[in-house]
């Protein structure tokens, strides 16, 4: 029997992490009037940034499961 | 006709289109209770209950330039001051201790290292955790067993440079350990040259005939005393089986609407060491193992793993002393604690501790020492936050103080 292998994207605990492409990332900081650093950070040295290959610069999103609004959306600005 | 009555199908639809204006709650309670009556309404009249409810939910929404901290600080705080300071201790072999209450609440704030008890859960996969003889099997495969688990006595004897191994049979076999897999892991570890292994029959106080298996190490010629000492301890360290620092494995039964089924309650932690042996685990549920480490969690799973363990391990402290504090006050909390991507205290080490502004600091605790340090670096206070407002008698840069009002010159 073939089992996917796991990997801690899996776990319950961790959200969805999406990395942004430029274009997303541009429109984003337009939209929320801010520089980068404003966000809250995520280090690249994070396991789940590093899984998802985000390097210092790059800006990850995350949708988080809320008891309270259902989904959450977050942004965290990978730092060294 | 412009009097349609509206299907189920044109209601999901309707709501769709407001999906970037209401959260996923508040679009998902619609639905349920609109789908109830959705024959008797029209397209308008949905459109109209929509709209109230996007109105209503702007109104509730937090103004910009509200204190949030203090506010959640209050609540939090207020309730916090009715929690036992008492730790509890069950007596009995099957419970485990476990903090909770405020000392539990401080070291989750306090962002200790490490809890004082340190606890895992483990819940096993749809197919194994209806069965207690597999359960009991995989408790004890993670069980963290060492040497000094199965003797039952070690000595030194000087004289002749040996250490004298007793081991319990009893015991061995209860942890399913067989004395070549001691012989083996003493073997590997390169200390002594195993001279001899007698077993022998001895008989208890009570009469009961009991196996006693002696082990004897001989350790390097001219070795010194002290040396020898650490050496019965390393010996005793040895690890036999299961998974570094799993002290104990509880196996638990929960009955649940007539069902019942069986997770593991580990104390200790070691979240990478049960995740890297996975393959010898089967039967473990891995996307639910949880422990009470938040650092573990946040060096392990990430710092957003580490955010929603903040929530749930504050939440059940204050659920469990009966205290009724609103989520999104701690939401609040594990996201400053986790704003930098590291896990940081509420307190002098942390968030407090880490302020921009020096008279903020220098109000917060050792005065002298912020500003003497302050000065000798030269910083500067841009005076943008609350406290240093309050220090220098401005009006504080809370809701409509927030506002700031520049003029351009030569505009229009």
């Amino acid at each position: 029997m073939l089992k996917k292998k796991f990997t801690i994207l899996d776990h319950e605990l961790v959200p969805k992490h999406i990395l942004l492409t430029k274009e997303e990332k541009k429109q984003l900081l337009e939209q929320l009037k801010i520089r980068p650093e404003q966000l809250p950070w995520i280090r690249a040295s994070d396991p789940v940034a590093k899984l998802i290959g985000a390097k210092p610069g790059d800006i990850v999103k995350i949708v988080r499961k809320s008891p309270t609004a259902g989904e959450a959306i977050a942004y965290r600005f990978v730092v060294p | 006709m412009k009097t349609k009555k509206m299907s189920l199908e044109d209601l999901k639809k309707k709501l769709e289109e407001y999906s970037a204006e209401l959260p996923k709650s508040v679009i998902a309670r619609l639905e349920e209770k609109l789908s109830e009556i959705v024959d008797r309404l029209k397209v308008s009249d949905v459109e109209k209950i929509i709209n109230e409810v996007i109105k209503q939910y702007r109104e509730a929404l937090i103004e910009p330039g509200e204190a949030v901290g203090t506010i959640s600080a209050q609540s939090i705080g207020e309730p916090g001051t009715q929690m036992t300071l008492r730790t509890f201790h069950f007596a009995g072999v099957r419970e485990l201790n476990v903090t909770l209450g405020l000392p539990r609440l401080i070291e989750i704030l306090d962002a200790k290292r490490a809890p004082s008890t340190p606890l895992m859960r483990i819940e096993l996969d749809e197919k194994t955790k209806y069965d207690k003889a597999k359960a009991e099997e995989l408790a004890r495969k993670i069980q963290h067993v060492t040497i000094e688990n199965v003797t039952s006595s070690i000595s030194i004897d000087f004289g002749q440079q040996i250490i004298l191994l007793q081991l319990d049979e009893e015991l061995m076999r209860d942890k399913r350990l067989t004395l070549d897999m001691v012989i083996n892991a003493l073997s590997k570890h390169k200390i002594g040259v195993i001279e001899s292994v007698i077993e022998r029959v001895e008989e208890t106080s009570e009469g009961k005939k009991k196996k006693i298996i002696e082990i004897t190490i001989a350790m390097p010629e001219g070795i010194e005393a002290t040396k020898l000492v650490k050496l019965r301890q390393k010996i005793l360290s040895i690890k036999l089986k299961g998974i570094k620092g799993l002290k104990r494995v509880v196996v638990k039964e929960v009955s649940k609407e007539g069902e019942t089924y069986y997770y593991l309650e580990v104390e200790g932690s070691n979240l990478q060491g049960i995740l890297n042996n996975l393959d010898e685990l089967e039967g473990i549920d891995p996307t639910r193992i949880m422990t009470n480490n938040i650092h573990e969690i946040a060096a392990v799973l990430g710092i957003e793993a580490a955010r929603t363990a903040i929530i749930n391990e504050v939440m059940s402290v204050l659920r469990e002393q009966g205290l009724d504090v609103d989520i999104r006050h701690v939401m609040l909390v594990a996201d400053l604690m986790t704003m930098t991507g590291k896990v940081r205290q509420i307190g002098r080490h942390g968030i407090s501790g880490e302020k921009a502004s020096v008279l903020a600091r220098a109000a917060f605790e050792v005065t002298t020492k912020h500003l003497l340090e302050a000065s000798a670096r030269g910083e500067e206070d841009p005076l943008a936050g609350v406290i240093e407002n309050v220090v220098v008698g401005q009006l504080i840069p809370i809701g409509s103080g927030m506002v700031e009002l520049r003029i351009k010159r030569g505009g229009e």
